[in-house]
């Protein structure tokens, strides 16, 4: 009988702190939701317009985004999102992410922006895991490489060019660091090449989107299998090359 | 200020130390302290923890009942994570970005649920809202300390980004002490780095109070019952 009563006491007193801190906690969260959907807004429309300026284009860039089915070219295995710019209805650039998956240290994410006649906008890395103070040169607060790609487009520099110099290529390497540069201008110039194969789907403005969202599940289960693919085939690039 | 609280102050900084003599939480020491920024901002993160999971405990201290305490001490330890979480996030956005994954890690640093417990649980409301306060603080000088140290030597900087925690006014912050050209010293920069700058503060520390309890040994030595009675 009084253990019925304690435990009554403690079940219903575990209960009230409960559901005191999820009203806490609820609270809060009704009350910074806004800022912080606002705040991740803004930093990817800040992340778009160092690639695009906001002064080339006239429409909402967070808007006009699209799903891109994933690729082997951009190294995804997941739908991911690509933004168009236009300029008075005109598509004038596309914004779209790459993954370079043989970095240093992991995949290094990235966000490739190319002009209508294939010239690349600027490229940004999102997220990486390269060493700090050798590989992370690629970020732009860290030193201005990776501005270098803006201009360039698969006939220039040809192909075979499409490399950091030690490979005989154009790109400069970092001291100490090779294989984050050539990780990422590989990945940059497959970009340019999925760009170029799929030209006319990117610069549509109707664009099929639902076909992407009703093709989603069949390519969700194949990615599995994609991935795997992926990873050999970088490897036996790289070991190529 | 009466002395219980004068040892409170001094446990939480010096003596009780939670980063060098408890050794808790050093999960999030070693892994944010790569600059004095980032340090800043996860020991700010902690001691705002400590003091309200102090101060919330010891107000509820009467009205919990021994088999619960603890996943009431943890309900309410993750609450005030959660919503310092979202506070950042909405913010110090950028900051949040860098220190993003150790923020709900506070949850499972054992220092804050330790003093919930060992002290909040069993003392006054103001005592343990200090000792929430001291301990933190003593976290975060350590934090600032060894995220200073390694910055300094790793990247020959101090202060850089501080515009992610005061603005865009603090840009010019940033201190290039070792001069614009210094190559960087990667190793203080990576976890090794953390590790050999945490081993170096402890023994910094020990041989401090080593000196110290030698000194104290010596001047009591002649005359040891005078030193006693004015000890006492």
């Amino acid at each position: 009988m009084n253990i019925h009563k304690q435990v009554t006491t403690t079940a219903l007193l575990l209960m009230l702190f409960a559901t005191i801190g999820a009203a806490a906690v609820g609270f809060i969260y009704d009350h910074t939701y806004e800022t912080i959907k606002q705040n991740e807004r803004q930093a990817l429309l800040d992340q778009l317009n160092n690639i695009v300026p906001a002064s080339h284009y006239d429409n909402n860039l967070l808007e006009d985004s699209f799903k891109l089915a994933p690729d082997t070219l951009l190294g995804t295995t997941e739908p991911t999102a690509a933004y168009r710019a236009k300029k008075q209805g005109e598509p004038i650039a596309i914004i779209f992410p790459a993954i370079a998956p043989n970095g240093y240290n992991g995949s290094i994410h990235l966000l490739v922006g190319v002009y209508r006649d294939g010239t690349v906008a600027g490229v940004r890395v999102i997220r990486h895991r390269e060493t700090p103070g050798l590989g992370d040169a690629i970020e732009t607060s860290r030193s201005d490489w990776i501005t270098h790609f803006a201009g360039k487009s698969l006939g220039r520099p040809p192909g075979k060019q499409w490399k950091v110099k030690r490979d005989g290529g154009q790109f400069d390497q970092f001291t100490g660091a090779t294989i984050t540069p050539r990780a990422v201008v590989k990945s940059v110039h497959s970009a340019l090449l999925y760009f170029e194969a799929n030209k006319k789907m990117l610069l549509k403005d109707e664009v099929v989107d639902e076909d992407v969202k009703d093709d989603k599940d069949i390519d969700t289960k194949d990615s599995h299998e994609e991935q795997k693919d992926t990873g050999s085939s970088s490897d036996t690039d790289e070991s190529g090359s | 200020m009466n002395t219980e609280q004068q040892t409170i102050i001094k446990n939480g900084l010096w003596t009780n130390n939670v980063a060098l003599v408890q050794l808790l939480g050093l999960c999030p020491l070693l892994a944010v302290t790569s600059t004095f920024i980032n340090g800043l901002g996860l020991g700010i993160a902690t001691l705002i923890t400590l003091v309200l999971s102090n101060t919330f405990v010891s107000i509820i201290r009467h009205w919990t009942r021994p088999e619960v305490r603890i996943p009431i001490f943890i309900l309410i330890i993750a609450s005030i994570v959660t919503a310092i979480e979202l506070a950042m996030n909405a913010w110090f956005y950028e900051l949040f970005l860098i220190l993003g994954i150790f923020i709900p890690l506070i949850v499972t640093n054992c220092s804050i649920l330790a003093r919930a417990e060992s002290f909040a649980s069993r003392n006054p409301v103001f005592d343990s809202a200090l000792d929430g306060f001291m301990m933190g603080m003593g976290f975060l000088l350590v934090l600032v300390l060894l995220g200073g140290l390694r910055e300094i030597i790793g990247h020959g900087t101090l202060f850089s980004n501080a515009h992610l925690m005061f603005g865009p006014a603090a840009n010019d912050f940033e201190l290039s002490l070792l001069g614009d050209d210094y190559p960087g010293f990667l190793i203080a920069i990576l976890p090794p780095g953390a590790f050999i700058g945490l081993g170096l503060l402890i023994a910094g520390k020990n041989s401090i109070e080593r000196y110290r309890s030698k000194k104290v040994v010596l001047v009591s030595a002649p005359s040891k019952p005078a030193e006693a009675s004015a000890a006492s």
